[in-house]
């Protein structure tokens, strides 16, 4: 199942309706989708909310029988060191929410190990989501545009990449061919170079090396773009040399 | 189109079910550390919407009981697993209430023949259950007026996915809908109830 197919499945996980194969890849794709794993809490909330509207009186005899059934009933012990992760993630909650989207499609293993629920989470992940139904749409204006330029670039490992630019429609895309897979535990991310000053632009999905990748935020005045290898989540700022520069052309 | 029904016709916030959370929490808090009377105080603050949305799926009374049991029991076995940051502790009961009777309903249809498709689609949500509780007739009114401002498909796949522990593909079957505008309904449905109920995560 392809990653924006899996986007759309977070109703009816919450509602339990998966079958169990489709729900065991929707919680591989739930730990390294944090806009997901948003939406999942959201909308299991929600259908919470649908249980509680059809509370009933229980009866006496079944409330003797579960106090005296759990007298006898040994408790689980807590899984331990969980919370400790959930407080060191929080400072970066403002990092994953403009990253959020990004960061599902970049589904590095690196994040494979965290725990999902654990996140802290920014209030604007839920609007990430929707954004990822108007890129692909975003993707064929900016390509079909009358006044859209290509700069081509040849990338490190004899990988090619271009950038498309419409000004008009005020977007950017980057498509590359070959590129080399980033190392483990980081991810290609983009920026606008709004001359010198490099701005953030999104990640890339490490293991799609072939693809049209809308960058993240108009272009407005930027000159051209740059991809730099980051740890996976991304950087604020870029913190390695650039793997390419490419100016934008002029339309 | 998600932009569409994303659109919130009324929003209505009513604090009552919420105003017991934070006791709710801390009660199990002390639950985890293995104190009976403070699962006491849990049992009477969950056991009525546990018993109800077991019941509203597996319809057979005896049968909702024991599961309801199960469930409450599993309250009891796991409250020291219980993270607040995963959602409200009667999220995490229902979630759980919800699981365990759709993994019995499946089961149990595994065995036996399914039910008629008319009776399935027959079988409107339980609503009108006489409770006591203020608290709850809040609850079930603003629920109920909520699940007026989703489409009639989006209800209906809602509804018959939460209620009646069916699968997207069985949803799907039963509408005679595409797989793949059930799985867009379950999800831009919730997202519209969402909003209407005003549901924080």
């Amino acid at each position: 199942m392809s990653t924006a197919e899996l986007h759309t499945l977070t109703g009816a996980y919450a509602l339990h309706a998966l079958p169990d194969g489709e729900r065991l890849e929707f919680e591989r794709h739930l730990r390294v989708c944090e806009a997901c794993a948003q939406e999942v809490r959201e909308l299991s909330a929600t259908a919470a909310r649908l249980g509680l509207a059809v509370s009933a009186a229980a009866p006496p005899a079944l409330r003797d029988r579960v106090l005296r059934e759990i007298t006898h009933v040994r408790q689980e012990p807590p899984q331990a060191g969980m919370r400790q992760r959930a407080s060191s993630r929080a400072g970066r909650a403002g990092r994953w929410s403009s990253y959020a989207l990004a960061a599902c499609v970049a589904a590095a293993a690196a994040l494979g190990g965290v725990a999902v629920w654990q996140h802290e989470v920014a209030q604007d992940a839920r609007q990430e989501v929707s954004r990822a139904q108007q890129r692909s749409e975003l993707v064929a204006r900016v390509l079909s545009a009358p006044d859209a330029t290509t700069a081509a670039a040849e990338l490190a490992g004899g990988a090619r990449g271009a950038v498309v630019v419409s000004h008009r429609v005020n977007r950017a895309v980057f498509v590359a061919s070959d590129m080399a897979r980033p190392p483990g535990g980081k991810v290609y991310q983009l920026w606008f170079d709004d001359h010198g000053t490099m701005r953030s632009a999104g990640l890339m999905n490490p293991k799609a090396t072939d693809d049209a990748v809308l960058l993240d935020g108009p272009v407005d005045g930027a000159s051209g773009m740059g991809i730099t290898v980051e740890p996976s989540g991304g950087s604020e700022r870029p913190t390695s040399q650039p793997v390419a520069l490419m100016e934008f052309g002029q339309a | 189109m998600p932009g569409r029904n994303d659109r919130v016709e009324e929003v209505v916030h009513i604090s009552g079910v919420r105003s017991a959370e934070p006791d709710l929490q801390e009660l199990l808090v002390h639950v985890a550390r293995g104190d009976q009377d403070a699962f006491t105080q849990v049992y009477d603050q969950v056991s009525g919407p546990v018993l109800g949305l077991v019941r509203s799926i597996l319809r057979d009374p005896a049968q909702s009981e024991e599961v309801a049991q199960e469930v409450l029991v599993e309250v009891w076995r796991t409250a020291p697993r219980f993270q607040p940051s995963r959602g409200s502790a009667m999220n995490w009961v229902l979630t759980l209430a919800h699981h365990r009777a759709v993994d019995r309903v499946r089961s149990a249809e595994a065995a036996s023949a399914r039910e008629h498709k008319a009776a399935l689609l027959d079988r409107t949500p339980d609503f009108d259950q006489v409770s006591e509780q203020v608290e709850t007739r809040l609850e079930r009114e603003q629920v109920r007026r909520c699940l007026r401002t989703l489409s009639e498909l989006q209800r209906e796949s809602v509804t018959l996915a939460y209620y009646r522990g069916l699968t997207y593909r069985e949803v799907g079957e039963l509408l005679s809908v595409p797989l793949g505008t059930i799985k867009t309904r379950l999800r831009d449905g919730l997202i519209r109830l969402r909003d209407c109920l005003g549901v924080n995560a």
